[in-house]
C-alpha cells in the first residue's frame, strides 16, 4: 500500500512501512540548494499527560496524496524553495518511530525553515489523515471530540 | 434519481460501522440534502450536519455543491495527521 506521486520538484509518499529519511533527503539534494531543512514527526508515548501505548494513522489515500502534493506546491509558490519531499506513514506505528517526514531544499536557510514549518501546520489543516491513540484503558481518534480541541497540536483556521 | 458513494473514515467509520455507503438522491440534490438523508438513517452520527466537512471526488466542497451521478462524497472528520 505505497502511494506515490512525484515530479521534478515534489516527491510525496504515503506508506504503511517505515519511512526512509535518507531517501527523502536524497530526492531534494542538488547543487543549487545550499540549505536542507528536515522535520521528523515521531510517535510519542504521552499526550495531555495520558500514557500512549500505540498510534495508528488512517488516510483517505487518493485525497491525502493530492493534498500533500498541494501543500508542497504551496511551499514552492510562497517561498524560494527548490525541492520538497513529504512522506506520511499510515497504519499502526510503534512508539518512537517516524510518522511524518518533510524535507525542504532551498538556496538559503530562511526559506527552507519557514516552508518546512508552514507545511506541518498545513498538513494538520487540509490533509485527510487521522491519528488514533491507544491507551491502557481505551482508544480515541484525535481531533474527533465534538466541541473539544483535544489534540495538543496547533490548529490553523481556514 | 442519482446514486452517490459516501466514504467514511476514522471516527465516522466507527460510529456508522461501514467505510462506504451507496445512497440515492434526487436529481439536483445538494450535499446538504444528502447529509440530511444520511443523518435520518444514521442518527448516531449526531451533531449538526452543517458542521460536517465534505469532500466530493477528492476536493473539499461546500454543502451547497450540486451532486452528480457516481460522485464520491467523503465525510471528513477533523484531521489529525502530521506526527
Amino acid at each position: 500500500m505505497n502511494e506515490l506521486s512525484s515530479n521534478s520538484q515534489i516527491n510525496i509518499i504515503i506508506s504503511n512501512e517505515q519511512l526512509d529519511v535518507t531517501e527523502a533527503i536524497k530526492f531534494v539534494t542538488s547543487k543549487k540548494s545550499g540549505a536542507i531543512a528536515t522535520f521528523l514527526g515521531n510517535t510519542r508515548d504521552n499526550n495531555l499527560s495520558r500514557s500512549v501505548k500505540l498510534l495508528e494513522y488512517e488516510s483517505y489515500q487518493p485525497m491525502a496524496n493530492k493534498k500533500l502534493f498541494q501543500t508542497a506546491e504551496e511551499m514552492l509558490y510562497k517561498w524560494d524553495v527548490d525541492r520538497v519531499s513529504i512522506a506520511h506513514r499510515i497504519g499502526k506505528v510503534p512508539l518512537g518511530q517516524t510518522s511524518l517526514i518533510v524535507v525542504v531544499a532551498s538556496k538559503h536557510r530562511d526559506a527552507a525553515f519557514e516552508a518546512c514549518r508552514y507545511s506541518i501546520d498545513r498538513i494538520k489543516e487540509i490533509v485527510p489523515i487521522w491519528k488514533k491513540e491507544y491507551y491502557e484503558d481505551g482508544e480515541i481518534w484525535i481531533g474527533s471530540q465534538s466541541g473539544v480541541e483535544f489534540s495538543s497540536t496547533k490548529k490553523v483556521k481556514t | 434519481m442519482i446514486s452517490v458513494t459516501i466514504r467514511l473514515f476514522a471516527s465516522y467509520r466507527e460510529i456508522i460501522g461501514k467505510s462506504s455507503i451507496l445512497m440515492n438522491v434526487s436529481k439536483g440534490a445538494l450535499v446538504s440534502d444528502l447529509l440530511t438523508d444520511l443523518l435520518e438513517q444514521y442518527p448516531q452520527l449526531a451533531g449538526s450536519p452543517s458542521k460536517i466537512v465534505v469532500a466530493v471526488n477528492h476536493e473539499y466542497q461546500t454543502h451547497s455543491y450540486t451532486l452528480h451521478m457516481n460522485d464520491e462524497v467523503a465525510l471528513i472528520p477533523p484531521v489529525s495527521g502530521g506526527g
